[in-house]
């Protein structure tokens, strides 16, 4: 590796990391009343509404802001950029951790979560038509996959600990794993294409139910793409926050360089996405829906935005790079919501709003992960080690405490 | 639809050009059996060109099939049904379509003079006769049960099959033993499949038979010389290839979990499912509902309201009690469908104002501190 990863150190109980798991705890007890009195006691779901928030937020627009280690390695491995290289260890951590809360709170909204062993289990009996049937595979494989891609992670983090037994383990696992990489790689760059399209597939299935601006034969490639875009817009933001908290080196050129990257992509969404309108004849209805008119302007206007940002700037700086990231971020959000809850209306006079438990269970669950990133980067070694010059800026020295610069760093990390 | 009344005399010609031999005012008697055919090619789903065929060879050539009746345990159920079938009528079926050449119902002879016709049709049509079988063949005691002419019935029945061209059973007692061979079965009584081991019979099971399976399984035999396909139980798939449950004009009601409970209650009044009365019509394979008794649509149990006694299954009708329900054959709908256009959810004030309240925190924070990062003055590390 050419460049020189470390665990940032430091205190792990702060108080923002209190207040995080506080919120954790939180969801954890709702979790409880949910598995022990059913989801009707917490949710606001019902027989036309199935799917909630968990699955519009933590399963389809959770696996999309998990998509960065995916989105990373096509550009590094497939594209062969490498000096993109310097991202990827913490864009699979926060995939690694994305796809494992999409998987356990898809356990959380099954109504007979205890049959879930089944899936993987009795593949004789597998319905080979079921696209539910592929992304709950597909995402179930791809979360090993992903922990496996960070294990030399933890298995460096391993090494440098003081433990001779848990050193002579790390120093035997290391080496057939990074033999193996490039197949673990590939792997995770096919599951993926594979799972996130599938999840445009599902609301295609849905048929008439899914409003015409968002209905069409295109959702598995309009998924696909977005959430591509939303990947590299999540890597982004993680740097931004990290480099700030953490004290560490700012990659605002590399963050510049994925800005020109996704530029195009978000275009070739808008080229799709018109053009599929345009051709079945259905533009007319951008202006003629009231409702459904406003939304789909606010996806275009949060789509057209970044794009705009990053072409008419020549060098833009790292705040404006993360106001753009946002703003993808949010589009493909907007865009997932949008074909899974509001444009999805099963029957007349049927309404969802996700419940406060929903809405708090999912927050609690994303305290957790971000407590749970916060807690790996500290103790091993994902972040780039090299100790910004500049100021550590701090955000409220009240909420961040100040971090040491890491002692393992070495001499030069270029 | 109406025809136009022809009158002719014998031996004239239909605007057509076709001859007529026959007419009672009505339709031409021919044109009456044209279309006989064409149903009965209908029924074994061969095209209409099969229905031209048959009565080419039938009506016309006067080939018609040498048709040898046999009668054992049973109770005619069959026979009257095919007597009371209108296309054709019997009159036609016996005197052009088919030469029914033995048949203890219908024959005008008795006696010594009855048996000498069934021996003589068959050594004329030997290899090429239709061996039609009604009625279960007792085999307990050498078969002693049912005699005729002072033969036993298995005694009979391998005379008869052994030079026939095809072998029918019509009826369910004949496919499989039927009601003679209920528990305890005191005389022994199996099917024609049961008493000719190894020799290919088509089973037209059903308590009766519908005619038209049997007359489609018969004309097309004599037409082409082939039977039907076969399911695993010799029953012809085009009639027995489905359950009654898939064809129901009931199965709407059962879909939507609308069942009649009692005999006579509001839900068997207005017509509903009758799968909760005992209803064999998921384990029951027939097209009852397809194919009308007698051309009335409905003349049929479950269209007068009684659920369907399974009488074409072997180990269903005349076993399983008819109050008993039956498991479900084939994976259906939900039951549980929520009423169309009901209306319902939640969509709480404090569940929108909290999840507007944390969306815009996290959009304002972001947009907060990304102000902050532009007041940052660009490093040296950062431009490299």
């Amino acid at each position: 590796m050419s460049h020189a990863t470390a665990p940032v150190g430091g205190r792990i109980l702060t108080k923002p990391m209190l207040v995080l798991l506080g919120l954790f705890g939180l969801a954890a007890a709702l979790l409880l009343w949910r598995f022990i009195q059913g989801l009707g006691a917490v949710t606001a779901m019902s027989d036309r509404y199935p799917w909630g928030l968990w699955i519009a937020y933590d399963v389809v627009t959770g696996t999309a802001l998990a998509c960065g280690g995916y989105a990373l390695a096509i550009l590094i491995y497939i594209l062969n950029k490498g000096r993109f290289h310097p991202l990827i260890r913490s864009a699979i951590l926060t995939s690694a951790l994305g796809y494992t809360l999409g998987g356990f709170s898809v356990i959380v909204d099954l109504g007979r979560f205890w049959n879930v062993w089944k899936v993987p289990t009795l593949f004789w009996k597998w319905n080979f038509s079921s696209i539910l049937l592929e992304v709950a595979l597909c995402i179930m494989a791809y979360m090993f996959v992903l922990w496996i891609e960070l294990a030399p992670a933890f298995l460096e983090g391993a090494k440098a600990a003081g433990n001779p037994k848990l050193r002579r383990l790390a120093e035997k696992t290391l080496g057939p794993l990074e033999k193996a990489m490039p197949f673990i790689v590939a792997l995770g760059l096919l599951l993926p294409t594979m799972h996130q399209s599938s999840l445009g597939s599902l609301m295609m299935l849905a048929g008439q139910k899914v409003h015409p601006l968002w209905q069409t034969p295109l959702l598995p490639l309009l998924f696909l793409i977005s959430c591509i875009c939303m990947g590299y817009g999540v890597v982004v933001l993680e740097s931004a926050l990290s480099s700030t908290y953490f004290g560490l080196p700012r990659e605002t050129p590399l963050l510049r360089r994925l800005g020109r990257v996704v530029a195009p992509l978000l275009g070739l969404y808008l080229v799709l996405r018109l053009g599929d309108l345009a051709i079945h004849g259905k533009l007319g209805l951008i202006f003629t829906s009231g409702f459904f008119s406003v939304l789909f302007l606010a996806e275009m206007a949060l789509f057209v935005t970044p794009i705009v940002m990053f072409y008419t700037e020549a060098k833009p700086k790292l705040g404006q790079l993360f106001r753009g990231a946002m703003m993808i971020v949010l589009a493909g959000a907007l865009y997932r919501f949008s074909t899974f809850l509001v444009a999805f209306r099963p029957s007349k006079g049927w309404v969802y709003f996700p419940s406060v438990g929903e809405t708090l269970i999912t927050v609690g669950l994303i305290a957790g992960e971000i407590a749970a990133y916060i807690f790996v980067v500290k103790k091993f070694p994902i972040l780039q080690s090299r100790p910004r010059r500049a100021t550590v800026r701090r955000l409220g020295a009240d909420v961040i405490d100040r971090l040491p610069i890491p002692s393992t760093a070495p001499a030069s990390g270029d | 639809m109406s025809f136009t009344v022809v009158k002719a005399q014998p031996g004239g010609e239909l605007p057509g050009g076709e001859a007529l031999t026959w007419s009672d005012g009505g339709l031409g008697r021919r044109e009456f059996l044209r279309r006989a055919c064409i149903i009965a090619a209908g029924v074994v789903g061969l095209p209409s060109s099969a229905a031209a065929k048959m009565y080419e060879e039938t009506v016309v050539k006067g080939k018609k099939p040498s048709v040898i009746w046999l009668h054992f345990q049973e109770c005619t159920g069959c026979t009257e049904s095919l007597l009371r079938a209108e296309h054709p009528p019997l009159d036609d079926l016996l005197l052009d379509l088919i030469s029914l050449d033995y048949h203890e119902t219908l024959l005008a002879a008795a006696g010594k003079q009855a048996e000498a016709a069934r021996t003589q049709a068959m050594r004329a049509n030997a290899g090429k006769y239709i061996l039609v079988v009604e009625g279960a063949i007792p085999m307990k005691d050498n078969g002693i049960y049912c005699k005729v002419g002072g033969k036993t019935a298995v005694e009979i029945l391998n005379e008869c099959a052994a030079q026939a061209g095809a072998i029918i059973a019509i009826g369910s007692c004949a496919s499989w033993g039927g009601i003679p061979s209920s528990d305890p079965n005191p005389t022994g009584a199996v099917g024609v499949t049961g008493a000719l081991k190894g020799k290919t019979v088509v089973t037209i099971p059903g308590c009766p038979a519908n005619p038209y399976n049997f007359l489609g399984t018969a004309l097309q035999f004599a037409t082409f010389g082939t039977l039907p396909a076969l399911d695993s139980k010799g029953r012809p798939k085009f009639a027995y290839g489905r359950t009654i449950h898939e064809d129901c004009p009931r199965r709407p009601h059962f879909d939507a979990g609308r069942f009649a409970l009692k005999y006579g209650d509001q839900g068997h009044r207005d017509g509903w499912c009758l799968y909760q009365l005992g209803c064999k019509g998921p384990v029951t394979h027939a097209n009852c509902s397809l194919q009308p008794f007698g051309e009335v649509p409905g003349a049929w149990p479950i269209g007068i309201g009684h659920p369907c006694f399974g009488c074409t299954e072997q180990f269903v009708g005349f076993s399983i009690a008819q109050s008993t329900t039956v498991p479900i054959e084939n994976p259906t709908p939900s039951t549980t469908f929520a009423a169309v256009n009901s209306g319902g959810g939640k969509m709480g004030v404090a569940a929108v104002g909290v999840g507007g309240a944390i969306l815009g925190a996290v959009v304002s924070a972001g947009y907060k501190f990304s102000t902050t990062l532009d007041a940052e003055e660009p490093s040296a590390d950062e431009e490299a």
